[in-house]
């Protein structure tokens, strides 16, 4: 305290003090300039950054759903199920995927869990052709590098989702057989994901993430066939 | 930090020839000789944080560069007319205006690059390489040479997070902005990518720096 | 009676003296080490000797490298230090880690964990627990993957990919296996106690025979080249922990003798926690240490997302010393409460 190395600086007697009102002026002109430069950068920017994030989403559900050309997307609140706008609330959202020539390929998925370090989402796509999951990508992850991230990289743990089987059983309101990890190298059934070696943790964290979403999804996508389908010819 | 920067008074006059010495000198300064980063240790949060990628680090300090700019040319502009009582708050709302536009051009730009740097592009608010070159430049000096001052500072940043940002991608990763340089055998040192390793490459880079530092000192001029 | 005035000791005291210095200590505790080390060799083979041979190798030569930017210091790789560092760390790495990376392992404990610190005995971490920290942030795959022990049958089978080329990934073929905690941790399977007392298990060199760590501390501590309280220490909080845990649940976690005999704990509490620089000197500030460190072994072990804690509990508690023995330090007889603020009390 008081250390005379640090000189405190000399009021400055000389200049008049400021009054209140000259401050308040001063600080609300300065705001006010400011707001409208960030309104105004706002405004110039917001459609492009709506399509950037459009876009972006577009090519991850192209990404998970080989030989899609179009994605619409549908939200459901309970049993409604229909197109939505990006804005509409909604308790899922369900991304249908359709062929040049109209006809669903499948659907994309977005679910999220706990992973090593933080949050994980995912987008994983649906394929009706084999009642099997195509294709997943990873939206947001913390993951360690070099380790926990070979979730994105690893050959081998890529390749379980080449055709990941979820198919329903004969009730259609259950998977037949839930998604279930197994070690490096052990993998025997279509509804295996082989966990990578040193990475168990984010590998059961995807697993999990997967089990819980396809068996709340998967039933529901496919008694809602229909209309995912219509969506496709009316958007012609 | 205020003290060292040797702040010219803006009350003497100056002949024209030393002006432009002047002007020159205050673009300097802070690329090199009072490097923001590896001299005097400023503005450490993102350096260390994002600087994992080349990508990643050149964004930031272009990023940064921008609000220290703008802020520092508005804030020499308002100079005159801003009562001192004021002045901290004033310029924290110059600061932060830049830094949401830059937020925005930032997303609308590159929405992968945005996503990489998160959380990191806001906070360059409290980047106090900015609210340091505002208060002792910026204020005291004339629109000109508080622009040269800020752009000598952030290209200073810059350098320094590229510095960090080349040698954590390459040992790291194993690339240079995401172009693999040795094959797909190298194993990469993931530390360096990690924050951790960002302390063994700042603390590397000091090494160095305070080295030929003490070395130019020893040698007579 | 010594008549001959030029051999008359003029000193304070301490007036009776051990010749003991720095590489007498070093000596015995390589010489300590040594059963250890052979019997890796034996469980692991070729590998295991290229890799110790590697390590103390590296270390000498980092050593030799830097020992004259340390002001005061001239030649320090003869007094053992070095050695005994590569030894230790040798010890800690998997059996098929690529020598490449021993050596940059090597580099990292000599210079990281060592030189920048002002050299032997200024260091704040354990230099053998540097270098196995650094290699385990660059490099967690292959420091994370363990070969099945063997015997002497197979003496020249390698146990990993030990001579992939330097700064290239080694290629891992079926041999990996998992070690007891990691079993214990992500299969719920445990591991006989003799195979884990006697150093039938998969792991790290000297994560081996619990046995032979102990005769060598045991030894050392006979010469009084050991604080036996950490050691002690340790294994008294983690059996007392572990028993708790494993009473409250003994479905979920296993019991205290696991804990003892498995992992590096062994040789991390007998010789890397028990490293005279960077461990409190006084008795109290010892049990303090040891205890704390059992306390973080467990916590990892069981709350945590790693399968083995020993080495981060170290590194951990080590930054822990110097407050511990501040706070520890005894009161000289006869000396009166005076440095003290008012209020403030001391032990």
């Amino acid at each position: 305290m008081g250390s005379p190395l640090v000189e405190p600086r000399a009021p400055d007697d000389t200049s008049p003090e400021t009054s209140g009102l000259v401050m308040i002026v001063t600080m609300g002109v300065i705001g006010l300039i400011s707001a409208v430069l960030i309104v105004g950068a706002y405004r110039s920017t917001l459609e492009t950054i709506k399509e950037n994030k459009a876009a972006f989403l577009e090519k991850s559900v192209f990404e998970v759903l080989p030989g899609t050309a179009r994605k619409i997307t549908f939200g459901a609140n309970g049993e409604e199920l229909r197109e939505m706008g990006e804005d509409e609330p909604r308790e899922f959202s369900y991304h249908a995927g359709y062929n040049a020539s109209g006809e669903l390929t499948g659907i994309a998925i977005v679910t999220e869990g706990q992973g090593f370090a933080d949050t994980l989402r995912i987008l994983y796509g649906y394929s009706l052709e084999c009642h099997c999951i195509v294709g997943m990508k990873v939206l947001d992850s913390r993951e360690t590098p070099g380790l926990g991230d070979k979730i994105m990289t690893d050959p081998a743990f890529r390749a379980n989702f080449d055709a990941l089987d979820v198919s329903l059983n004969d009730e259609g309101k259950e998977i037949r057989n839930p998604i279930v990890l197994v070690k490096p190298r052990q993998k025997t059934d279509p509804w295996q994901i082989e966990a990578i070696s040193g990475a168990t943790i984010s590998s059961r964290a995807i697993a999990d993430m997967l089990t819980a979403s396809t068996a709340r999804s998967i039933p529901f996508v496919e008694q809602h066939l229909a209309i995912f389908k219509a969506g496709g010819k009316h958007g012609e | 930090m205020a003290n060292d920067t040797a702040t010219a008074t803006p009350d003497i006059a100056i002949a024209a020839t030393s002006a432009r010495d002047e002007n020159l000198e205050a673009l300097t300064r802070g690329i090199w000789r009072e490097n923001p980063v590896f001299v005097m240790l400023l503005g450490n949060c993102p350096t260390l944080a994002v600087t994992n990628s080349v990508i990643n680090s050149l964004a930031m300090g272009l990023a940064t560069t921008f609000v220290l700019v703008m802020s520092c040319m508005i804030v020499a502009m308002i100079r005159d007319f801003v009562p001192k009582e004021v002045r901290i708050a004033c310029y924290i709302l110059v600061i932060a205006t830049f830094v949401t536009i830059v937020d925005y051009l930032l997303q609308a730009i590159s929405f992968d690059v945005h996503r990489a740097l998160g959380a990191f592009i806001s906070l360059i608010v409290v980047n106090c390489i900015i609210l340091g070159r505002a208060e002792a430049f910026a204020s005291k000096n004339s629109v000109l040479k508080s622009s040269l001052d800020a752009l000598g500072f952030g290209i200073g940043f810059t350098l320094a997070c590229l510095f960090m940002g080349v040698v954590r991608e390459v040992i790291g990763a194993g690339s240079f902005a995401g172009i693999p340089l040795f094959g797909p055998d190298f194993a990469g040192w993931s530390i360096m990518i990690l924050p951790g390793g960002a302390f063994f490459v700042l603390g590397s880079w000091l090494l160095l720096f305070n080295w030929l530092a003490a070395r130019r000192k020893r040698r007579p001029a | 009676m010594n008549s001959n005035p030029h051999n008359l000791v003029l000193s304070t005291s301490p007036f009776l003296k051990r010749p003991v210095d720095t590489p007498l200590i070093m000596r015995h505790v390589i010489y300590s080490l040594a059963p250890v080390a052979l019997a890796a060799i034996w469980f692991f083979g070729v590998s295991a000797l290229l890799l110790i041979l590697t390590c103390i190798g590296g270390c000498m030569a980092s050593e030799m490298l830097f020992e004259g930017k340390v002001p005061f210091r001239q030649r320090t790789v003869t007094d053992g230090s070095a050695a005994l560092t590569g030894l230790l760390l040798a010890l800690t790495l998997p059996p098929g880690l690529p020598l490449w990376m021993a050596l940059v392992g090597s580099l990292a404990a000599i210079v990281v964990g060592k030189i920048i610190f002002g050299g032997l005995g200024q260091n704040v971490f354990n230099p053998s627990l540097t270098g196995r920290a650094f290699l385990q942030g660059c490099f967690p795959v292959p420091l994370t993957t363990w070969a099945a022990p063997g015997g002497l049958t197979d003496f020249f089978t390698l146990r990993g990919d030990t001579f992939a080329l330097p700064f290239t990934n080694p290629e891992f073929d079926a041999l990996s296996a998992a070690t007891p905690l990691a079993k214990m941790k992500f299969d719920a399977a445990g591991t006989p106690l003799a195979d884990l007392f006697f150093g039938n298990v998969s792991g790290s060199l000297g994560e081996t025979s619990a046995l032979l760590i102990l005769l060598g501390g045991a030894y050392l501590a006979w010469c009084r080249f050991l604080n036996w309280r950490i050691p002690a220490g340790i294994f008294i909080t983690i059996f007392a922990f572990a028993t708790i845990l494993h009473l409250a649940n003994p479905e979920r976690f296993p019991d205290g003798f696991f804990h003892l005999l498995s992992g590096g704990l062994m040789l991390g509490a007998v010789y890397m926690a028990t490293d005279p620089v960077t461990s409190p000197v006084t008795p109290r500030g010892s049990w303090i240490f040891a205890s704390g460190l059992g306390i973080l072994v467990v916590s990892i072990r069981e709350f945590g997302g790693l399968a083995e804690g020993v080495m981060y509990s170290i590194l951990f508690m080590n930054a822990c010393t110097p407050l511990i023995d501040r706070f520890t330090q005894p009161r000289t007889y006869g000396e009166l409460n005076t440095e003290n603020e008012p209020g403030e009390s001391r032990g």
